[in-house]
Order: C-alpha cells, then structure tokens, then sequence
C-alpha cells in the first residue's frame, strides 16, 4: 500500500473517532481565558473520551500548571493537549516485532468476547503476508458456533493455511498440533485465535493457561507474544480485563479495535498508566488492510481532533 | 447498602453529626462523590450531568431521618432515582401485540453479541411461550456470520432461514417474512449485520429493513462494558430507527454497567432483557433495583439469589439452612454444599455478582489458590469426604494424623490434601457461625465482606483493582 493512503486511511479513520471530542473542543475553547471553568470542561471532554476520572484530572492539573490564566487559541489548546496524552502514550507505543530466526514466532490472541480477536487475527496474517512472512492460523475458538469457519475465510482471503479441529475438542490439544506442524514446515508466524472468555471466569482463564502450558512442551519460550484485543468502545472495565489477562496469561501488547466508530478509545491513555502495556496496533475497519501501527502522536493528535 | 459510595459519603459528612434537614452545601459535596462513583461505572457524562440535577432537587431540605446518616440519606435518594431513571421496579417484556409472524429486529454495534441473543431469544419465545420461532441472519458482512445463527437455531430448536448466497440484506429480510408467513411461524427474528452508528449508508440500510418488516420489537444490543460512547450509539440508533427495547449483554462480567443508564436515558426505551452468559438458557429480564445496585457498587445480590434458586435443590437449601441455624454444619452439609456449588456454575462469575466479592477471592486464593474454585478440586474433595466415616464426617474433630492417613489413601489424594480440605471446612463453618449472627437482613446490607474475619462491609476499593 502507498505510504499516502496508508496515512489518508489512518487519518480518516481517527477523524470519524473523534469528531465528537473535537466538536466539543471547538464550542468551548474559541480564544478565551484558560481559567477553572475552562479547564473543568476541558477535564469533561477527556472524561466524555473514557479517560476515566482520575487520569482525566491529573492530565488536567499538568495543563493547568503551565497553561493557567493565559489567553489561548483553540488550537494553542489542542496541541498541548495533545502532547500532554503524546507523552503518556509514547512509551507504550512499541510495534509487534516478529522474531523471523523463531519459526515460528507463536502470537496468542486473547480477549473477551466480540472485541475483534478472529478479525485481528486476518488482518495480521494479511500484513505478514505483505512483509514475505509466512504465517499459519490456529482456529482454537472450538467452542463458539461457526468460529472455525469464520477464521477459514479470513485463511482463504489471506492465503494462510488454517488449522482446525472439530466444535467442541481440546483448543490446547489443537494449539499443540497446530505448533508441530508450523515447526515443521518453517512457518514463520503462528497466529492462535482463541474464543472469547471473560477475565472473570476463572474456569475459561484456567483453559488459556492450558494452552501455553501445552505450547511449552514443545517451545519452553512460547508463546512469544500474547496479544490482548480491546474493544475501543470499552469502558473503564478495560483496567480490569487488562489487569486479569495480564495476571492469568501474562499478556504482551494490546490491539484496539473499532476506532472507526465514534468511541475515541480514550481508555487506551488510562492503561498507559496503569500498566505501561505496550499498545502494538488499532483496528480502524472490518477488512483486511484495516490495521494500523499504534502511533502515540497520530492518537493523541487525533484524540483532540487535530 | 452500596458501600463504596456510603463510606465515601461518610466521610464527607464526617463531623455533620447533627439533625435536621440536608442543607445545599452538604449536599453539593456529597454530589461530587456521586458524581466520580457514576462516571466510574460508565455512566455517560451528560446523564450523569442530568442525574445530579434530579438527586439535588429531591435531597435540598429533606429532613435526615433519625436512624439513619445524612450519608445513608443521600445515597438512598440516589438510589431511588437511579431506579426510577432506569425504568423503576420490575421488567417489562417484550411486545408481542402484532399480526404473526411477528418480526424482532436485532440491531447494535459490532461484536455487541446480537447473534447469540437472537438465539437465546429464540429459544426462550419457543420454551416459555410455546411460540414457533424462525431465525434469519442478514449479517452478509461478517464471514460466517450466517453459519452462526444457523448453529444456534440448531441448539435452540428453532427454525432457520435457509442461506442463500449472494443476496442482499434487505432481500433477506423480504425472504425471512415471506417464509414466516407460508410456514406459519409465529415469531421472526431478524438478526442484522453489526454496524457503527456513524456508517450512514450501512444505518441507511437497516432503516429500509425496518421499512419493510415493521417490526414489533427493535431491539438495541449492547455490552455492558460499554463506556462514554454508549450515548453516542444509543442516540444515533434511536434517531435512525426508533428504538423499542434495549438488551444488555455480558452481564455475567464485572462491569459496573453504566451504560444502562445512558441508554435509557437516551433513547427512553426500556431495557428489556439482560445477557448472562455463552449458553444459550443464559437471557434474563431486566430488574433496574439491581442494576442500580450493581452502578453503585453494591453486586447483584438479588440476581445471585434468583440464580442460586433456580439451580439448586430447594430442600437441599432449607435442610441446609436449618442445620445451619441450628449451628450444626458437619462435613456432610460440606460436601451436599459443594454439590450444589458446582451446579451453579463458575464460582467466580458467582462472586462477581457480591458486593465486598473481591476479598472473598482473595481469601480463597491464600487458602488453596485460584484452583480452589475448579471443579476438579470440588469433585476431588467430595472423594476426600466420602472416604471418611459417618462418625468423622459429624465431627471432623476426631480426625487425628492416622485417620488422615487412611482417608488420603481412600481417595487417592495426599495428607495435605486433605487437611486443606479440612481448613476449608472450618473456614466454611465459621462464616457460617457469623452469617447466622448477622441474619438474613445484614448479609443483604452489608455483603460478603461483613463475613470476612476482622472486617464489617469496609466495603470495596472504588476500582477491583
Ligand atoms: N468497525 C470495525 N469493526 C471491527 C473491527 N475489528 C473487528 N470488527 C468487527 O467486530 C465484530 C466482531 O469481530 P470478531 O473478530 O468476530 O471478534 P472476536 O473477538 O473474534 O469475537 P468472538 O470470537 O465471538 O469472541 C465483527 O463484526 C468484526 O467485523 C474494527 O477495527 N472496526
Ligand atoms: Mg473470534
């Protein structure tokens, strides 16, 4: 893909997910004095982004610090704003780095429920694929209806081979024949879909732990990266799903999907926080190609509607 | 009641001690807390706004009544608007008042698990109300999508719209009413693709579906993880098309689900059913005096009980109850109990559902980990307890090192095993003895924690974390 529609495409995007912040940013703040009223909206908006309350507040009292009771432009505002979210999320900006010498490279994809796990799974195959990578896809949501069939289109539209198993039958037996055979025909990425279980099932967690155990038998190092897909739509219960996977199945990296909707995703700022969880990719589509990097300064910058 | 927010309230009203009615000041205070208590359980921004208002309205002046603090005062004002702005008492159910076939339309965001509660609907029309069910799925997007509900129908035991490839949504749509009328189906549920609410043309395309199949429910599916963006899709939805009811799903997390509030308040329409779980039996009515609960940081209690009742053995649980009444609970009570527990499902989306839970957990994690809650592990020690004597099952007090020894051989298991088996029951029965102490009313109010050792309802961190 050009470099100029990969950047038209992630602005358009990012534009749709913050229209409404900005529009809000707009209304308040066209030149006028940056004092408490002035900072309590601005505080609001991050707020009405899903900041959360506390990171939101302390984002302000930064701005508050250098900025107070001078006159500002709408835009003077924007951009500081922006860089003051820039600098949270700039450390956790760090992109999935295949290990091509692993063959393969093992990412285990996890999450709750309708967050986009088999989506994201497509779309990295595709992109892998785009790289000269060879990836291969493990169907292990055995348990949701019509899961396996769902992820052999996306094997079909990308052209990665599928590995699957009959509904109902052992994901982490699947998992483990799934690694033999990417072993031995020198794929490069193993991508494992798995079905979508809530971090507060401890039965479902105890079976994703049983995946990676198994994984081990062969690969004491794998899986090399286990990748936590997040609905951008998320509230703050995003803190706890993170805080549990990370606990259960020591996740690796977040992808953010649906940032094409009118979510801004402001919870991803919150968990930069919390967790410093490296933030490897969003989605901004239902297709293929709808993968972008996780860039802290686009975010932010498109996060204030600049 | 909702200790969170109670405790928090406490302390703003620390040293207020004093009678009379709620002035402005105290009550502006106290509203702040309110405030970051809704916006922490996603209550959107401008309902929280609107909500405030209303509490303000109704606590200036009113007289603090004798029993109780001005801090109890408010948050029991708060919680009779939360209830109210949630629909009040009571669920409403879904309007079934039209010609047969009668279409359901299934609308909401990607991923916000339409299709699996089109199923569970399916299932529950047909169980309940003996009515004959046909799903269709007009979700051409999604790979596989139709296949889905078509396996769904399937477990559920109700009709599916053939899949024909190729056609369009709307198209569909005119094939799934036509098939309900010459095969005379009762109900039809037509699921449709997951959509943003800013995709005009796909909110364009649900709209002629509307059109054509004039449906008697328009039901809008969301998570109840849903954030701030839950006004945005609720409003762009209602405006699009008019929404009848609401439905909440993945109530069986530990959200605090203020997105319910938003909703409602947004489109007012009812939210009609809740989604509990994966199952498809797993479709609840909506009781808005606990969600309430469940926004302010309380649990679902009472939806925990009506789980519980309708799972366990109602004798089981009365002999149970009064044994422990009596004070008498033996390993045997121990073992019928962990019987039932494993009938209710996961331990852990049991205490998702208690106030004060998240120190249970903790406790149950220092005495045998988070294995302690697997089924395995319950069945394991039902084979402990049945390898011991009538005698020691009444008083496990007599069980000395060589009557350990025997019974681990019995099982299978190790001496350890069986003493954490052991701890486990003492730990049960003495929360049994305080659970007793507290009765029926102080468990309601306080929750869980009131049952921990050395605490009383302190009440959980504003966030699990
Ligand atoms: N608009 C948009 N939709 C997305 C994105 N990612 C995924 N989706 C859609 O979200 C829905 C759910 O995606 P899936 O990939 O099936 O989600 P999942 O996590 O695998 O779901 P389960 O396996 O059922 O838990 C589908 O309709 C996807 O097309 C995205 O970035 N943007
Ligand atoms: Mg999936």
């Amino acid at each position: 893909m050009a470099l100029g529609g990969f950047f038209s495409r992630l602005k358009q995007g990012l534009a749709r997910s913050t229209a409404k912040l900005s529009e809000g940013l707009g209304t308040v703040f066209v030149k006028r004095k940056l004092d408490d009223a002035a900072l309590e909206e601005l505080e609001d908006l991050l707020i009405g982004a899903d900041l959360g309350t506390d990171v939101a507040r302390r984002v302000i009292a930064a701005f508050r610090r250098s900025r107070f009771g001078r006159e500002v432009s709408e835009h003077e505002i924007r951009e500081s704003l922006a860089e003051e979210i820039a600098a949270i999320l700039r450390p956790v900006a760090i992109p999935l780095v295949i290990d091509r010498a692993l063959k393969p490279h093992v990412v285990l994809v996890v999450g709750v429920n309708g967050t986009g796990k088999t989506t994201t799974v497509g779309k990295l195959a595709q992109s892998y694929t785009e790289q000269g990578m060879r990836p291969m896809l493990a169907a292990c949501d055995t348990f949701r209806a019509a899961a396996v069939e769902q992820l052999q289109v996306w094997g079909q539209r990308t052209g990665a081979p599928v590995m699957a198993a009959p509904a109902n039958s052992d994901a982490a037996g699947l998992a483990f024949d799934a690694l033999t055979r990417a072993r031995a025909e020198g794929f490069d990425v193993l991508l494992i879909d798995t079905a979508g279980r809530l971090h507060n099932k401890a039965a479902l967690m105890g079976e994703l732990q049983k995946i990676i155990r198994v994984l081990r038998k062969q690969d004491p190092s794998a899986p090399h990266s286990v990748l936590l897909v997040l609905d951008a739509t998320t509230g703050q219960n995003a803190l706890q799903q993170v805080n549990v996977f990370k606990e259960m199945v020591d996740v690796t990296g977040l992808a953010v999907t649906k940032l094409d909707g009118s979510a801004r995703g402001g919870i991803v700022v919150a968990l930069a926080e919390a967790f410093a969880m490296p933030v490897h990719a969003v989605g901004v589509g239902e297709q293929a190609g709808d993968l972008r990097a996780f860039d802290a300064g686009d975010f932010a910058r498109g996060l204030v509607g600049l | 009641m909702f200790d969170a927010l109670t405790s928090k309230l406490s302390t703003v009203f620390e040293g207020l001690r004093r009678r009379g009615a709620l002035n402005e000041t105290d009550v502006l205070e106290a509203l702040r807390e309110v405030r970051l208590a809704l916006l922490d359980a996603d209550v959107a921004l401008p309902v929280v706004k609107d909500f405030i208002t209303r509490v303000r309205e109704r606590a200036i002046g009113q007289e603090v009544i004798d029993s109780v603090s001005p801090g109890q005062q408010v948050v029991k004002i708060v919680n009779d608007v939360l209830i109210e702005q949630l629909g009040g008492a009571g669920a409403v159910a879904l309007n079934l008042n039209a010609v047969a076939p009668i279409p359901i339309l299934m609308v909401g965001l990607q991923g916000s698990g339409k299709t699996t509660t089109s199923g569970k609907i399916g299932l529950r029309l047909s169980t309940r109300l003996r009515k004959k069910v046909l799903l269709a799925s007009l979700d051409t997007q999604r790979p596989a999508a139709q296949l889905q509900l078509q396996v769904l129908a399937g477990q559920a035991g109700v009709g599916s719209l053939p899949i024909v490839p190729g056609e369009t949504p709307l198209q569909i749509a005119r094939r799934a009413m036509e098939t309900g009328r010459r095969e005379v189906y009762d109900i039809v549920i037509l699921d449709t693709a997951g959509r943003l609410s800013i995709d005009a043309e796909l909110m364009e395309q649900v709209r002629e579906i509307r059109a054509e199949t004039n449906p008697a429910e328009t039901l809008l599916v969301v998570d109840a993880m849903t954030g701030q963006d839950a006004v945005n899709t609720a409003k762009a939805f209602n405006d699009a098309l008019g929404i009848t009811g609401i439905v909440m799903t993945r109530m069986d997390g530990d959200a605090r689900g203020g997105a319910a509030l938003s909703m409602r308040a947004v489109t007012g329409a009812p939210i009609k059913l809740t989604g509990s779980g994966e199952k498809l039996d797993a479709l609840e009515d909506f009781h808005p005096e606990r969600v309430a609960g469940r926004i302010l940081g309380q649990g679902d209690v009472l939806g925990l009980v009506e789980r519980a009742s309708e799972n366990l053995d109602q004798e089981e649980a009365e002999k149970l109850a009064r044994k422990i009444a009596k004070g008498r609970f033996d390993l045997d009570d121990f073992a019928a109990q962990l019987k039932q527990i494993t009938k209710m499902g996961s331990i852990s989306s049991i205490l998702g559902m208690l106030p004060g839970a998240g120190k249970l957990q903790a406790q149950l994690e220092a005495s045998g980990g988070a294995a302690g809650l697997d089924k395995k592990v319950i069945n394991r020690q039902a084979a402990i307890i049945s390898s011991m004597t009538v005698k020691e099952r009444r008083a496990p007090d007599i069980i000395k090192a060589s009557r350990k020894k025997r019974i681990a051989a019995g099982s299978g298991v190790t001496v350890q095993d069986v003493n954490k088996l052991l701890k486990q029951f003492d730990d049960m029965s003495s929360m049994m003895k305080r659970m007793n102490k507290l009765g029926q009313k102080g468990l309601m109010r306080h929750g869980l924690s009131a049952l921990m050792p050395g605490q009383r309802g302190g009440g959980q961190q504003r966030r699990g974390y």
